[in-house]
């Protein structure tokens, strides 16, 4: 089997995960943000599956399975306080929101 | 046995009683105060009465008795020589001799307090130091190693300090208080390293194993005189003497009770028991016993000088306190200290009774103080009028007080003794004439005379029944107390001598006086000379120059101080040594502690260090919070630094690791 090597997946990754940052800095919408933050996670997911596969090893398919989880519940809380921002400020923006201060 | 096998039940009751009275005594009506404070003295004077009886039937190899209870402090236990102390009592002759004398002369100041201080604020809390006082020095006599007799001897100054400055809201008796205890602990702090130095010498610091030792394997002259004078200066310190006296006449501020109790029965005596306690260590080192002698003698004379000019009716008293402790002193130093140990016991009581019935006058005069506006009391106050006298007589060493035959003793051991000085004996003589000029010169000023007081202002009232017997039970004691050693003025035994001849054997041989047909066939002749001795002469003496210048001439005293005015100024200003001491150390002490410790030290170096601190700790806050920017973004930023900066310490550390 002339399988894809597994440098290929990794730099995938860490490409999607530096995606993942440069929008999570850089980009004022809150939906994009979190957007950012999801690419983030899977790129993870990624190169756990990358390694498991490798090491023919369950451990990181397992893992990914809990990041999945963590995801979802996070998508549905902090979309919960994305609604709950939109509803109090009107806004979308986050630099808007900066209570979090002296 | 009961008391013998439970020693601690003397230490204990006071103790209690102490404990109780602090405690709940504040609202308790003056009857409950009394019957604890005075009850537990009580049963405490009866545990030692009882334990006397016990002692009696004791086999004289089971002397001194010791009673172990805990080990109280146990270092070292693997080492040649482990510090173990135990809490362990010892009775012996001088420890009867010492608790007979506390307990007695205590519980009658106790009682005696029970009408002098009835209308005093803080009864409960007079009461409850006196119970712990009691409580310390019987601790103190009773200890069979030093640390526990040193836990009795700082006790007994703590108490001494809090009695003091029992009226704390004046300032000159929280004065006062905080001197004594200050000027003590100059002392304490000699002796301590004395206590140390025995330790490194014997090993040991139970009397029995110290003792032992110093029979069978002696160590240097040198440091057996290095010890000694380290102890005896603690006994300097606690007994007052020249030159930490400076304490004692201020102490006066203190209750009249408490004088008489701490500061002239007791505690200031404890040094001379002490110093008589370790007799075996003074005997083996000659040039501390003379230095004892000297500043005995020289304090006794000194003092005495003092005496001559004070107006203070409780001054006179203090510095004849001194001048006798003096005395005491000088007894031991010449190796007699059977003879020290008489006097403290007969100066307990005349002394104890000297100051209660000046208490007394006191409290007839409404608070008056001053000799110079009392006079002619005699016949207003006749009890306490007779007590006094009979106290100034045995004081003055009159044949047949108690006084008498204890100082002719310490006399004739400073003229004949083993270690006899004539010069020490000429102090002691010329003290004792000085001794018994002011003592008679306090009474003729006192009691006789016609009043210089405002007969119309104040109520001159005889004391309370409560007040008058404890007198009269002193004063009878201050007659027969001294007849123990009566049989020796006519070449018999001294009774006092021989019972405490084994606690003193060691030291210097006491003159076997031998019940030889000579002897009793001169007894007429003996007994005359007994009598006609040169301390009876003396103390004659100065009776007469007292009566001379106070009774019959009244204008005399004025004309002499005036015709020696810069001699009457300077005794009558004790010398000055107040001030002296005040310029040399107080003020300079002063200085260093305001200008170095307090401004330098205190105020810069370590309240720089914790304002330093605060300041850097605010400064440092002030920059690193310009981070919490609350823009969520720049939070974000920092995970990602922090991240990136983690990920490349590990990468670094893995490749190192490699």
């Amino acid at each position: 089997m002339n399988a894809v090597p597994i440098s290929y997946y990794l730099v995938l990754s860490a490409i999607l995960f530096g995606l993942g940052v440069v929008a999570f800095v850089f980009k004022r919408n809150i939906i994009t943000i979190f957007m950012a933050i999801e690419l983030m996670l899977n790129a993870v997911n990624l190169a756990f599956v990358a390694f498991a596969r490798a090491f023919n090893q369950l451990d990181g398919l397992i893992f990914v399975f809990f990041v999945i989880v963590v995801a979802a519940a996070e998508a549905a809380v902090g979309l919960a306080i994305v609604i709950a921002i939109v509803h109090n400020r009107q806004t979308l923006n986050i630099e808007r929101v900066n209570l979090l201060k002296l | 046995m009961p008391v013998l096998n439970h020693l601690w039940i003397i230490l204990a009751l006071p103790l209690a009683g102490a404990a109780v009275n602090g405690l709940f005594g504040r609202r308790w009506p003056k009857t409950a105060v009394n019957s604890v404070g005075v009850g537990s003295v009580s049963l405490a004077f009866l545990a030692v009465v009882e334990l006397v009886r016990e002692f009696a039937q004791l086999p004289a190899e089971k002397v001194p008795w010791v009673g172990n209870y805990f080990t109280w402090i146990s270092s070292g236990a693997s080492t040649p020589h482990p510090f173990r102390i135990d809490f362990s009592l010892q009775v012996d002759q001088l420890t009867i001799v010492m608790l007979l004398t506390v307990a007695f002369v205590g519980m009658l100041i106790h009682i005696y307090s029970t009408g002098y201080m009835a209308h005093e604020g803080g009864y409960y809390r007079f009461f409850s130091y006196l119970n712990l006082f009691m409580f310390f020095m019987m601790t103190l006599v009773m200890a069979a190693n030093l640390i526990v007799m040193f836990v009795g001897w700082e006790g007994v100054g703590l108490c001494s300090y809090l009695l003091i400055g029992f009226w704390f809201l004046k300032k000159t008796a929280a004065d006062a208080g905080k001197k004594a205890f200050i000027v003590t602990r100059l002392g304490d702090f000699g002796f301590t390293i004395g206590i140390l130095l025995v330790f490194w010498t014997f090993h040991s610091l139970t009397f029995g194993n110290i003792f032992t030792q110093l029979a069978t394997n002696p160590p240097e002259t040198g440091i057996l005189t290095a010890i000694c004078l380290l102890l005896f200066t603690g006994a300097i310190g606690k007994s007052a003497q020249l030159p930490l006296y400076v304490w004692l006449p201020d102490a006066m501020e203190g209750p009249t009770p408490v004088s008489a109790l701490i500061h002239a029965a007791t505690m200031v005596t404890a040094g001379v028991y002490m110093v008589a306690r370790m007799n075996p260590l003074f005997s083996r080192a000659p040039i501390a016993m003379l230095a004892v002698a000297i500043v005995g003698a020289v304090t006794a004379f000194y003092s005495a000088t003092i005496g001559l000019a004070q107006t203070d009716i409780k001054k006179v008293l203090a510095y004849s306190t001194v001048s006798q402790l003096g005395y005491m002193f000088l007894a031991c130093g010449v190796g007699a200290y059977a003879a020290g140990i008489f006097h403290l016991m007969t100066h307990a009581f005349f002394k104890g009774l000297l100051f209660l019935a000046a208490g007394s006058v006191i409290h007839a005069m409404d608070g008056e103080q001053d000799m110079r506006k009392m006079g002619g009391l005699r016949d207003r106050i006749p009890v306490t009028y007779g007590t006094m006298l009979i106290a100034t007589l045995a004081i003055a060493g009159i044949p047949g007080f108690a006084g008498f035959f204890s100082k002719d003793e310490i006399l004739e051991a400073a003229r004949n003794g083993p270690n006899a000085n004539l010069w020490l004996w000429l102090l002691g003589l010329t003290g004792a004439m000085l001794t018994s000029f002011y003592m008679f010169r306090l009474v003729f000023l006192t009691f006789f005379g016609k009043p210089r007081y405002d007969e119309h202002k104040v109520h001159v009232h005889e004391s309370p029944r409560n007040m008058t017997v404890p007198l009269m039970i002193l004063a009878f004691f201050s007659i027969f107390s001294g007849w123990f050693a009566a049989p020796h003025l006519v070449g018999g035994i001294d009774y006092f001598e021989r019972f405490l001849n084994p606690v003193f054997s060691s030291g210097a041989p006491v003159a076997a006086t031998a019940e030889s047909a000579e002897a009793t066939a001169t007894l007429g002749m003996q007994l005359v000379h007994a009598l006609t001795g040169l301390p009876v002469i003396v103390a004659v003496l100065g009776l007469l120059a007292a009566w001379w210048m106070y009774v019959r001439n009244p204008k005399l005293p004025k004309r002499l101080s005036d015709s020696m005015r810069g001699l009457y100024t300077l005794v009558f200003n004790k010398y000055y040594v107040d001030e002296i001491y005040a310029a040399l150390f107080v003020r300079p002490l002063l200085w260093i502690s305001t200008n170095v410790l307090w401004h330098g030290v205190d105020e810069g170096l370590i309240d720089g260090a914790v304002n330093g601190a605060a300041r850097v700790a605010r400064e440092s806050g002030g920059q690193l919070r310009q981070l919490q920017s609350g823009n969520a973004r720049s939070y974000a930023a920092w995970v990602v630094v922090g991240a990136v900066g983690f990920t490349v310490l590990l990468l670094a550390f893995w490749a190192g690791v490699r």
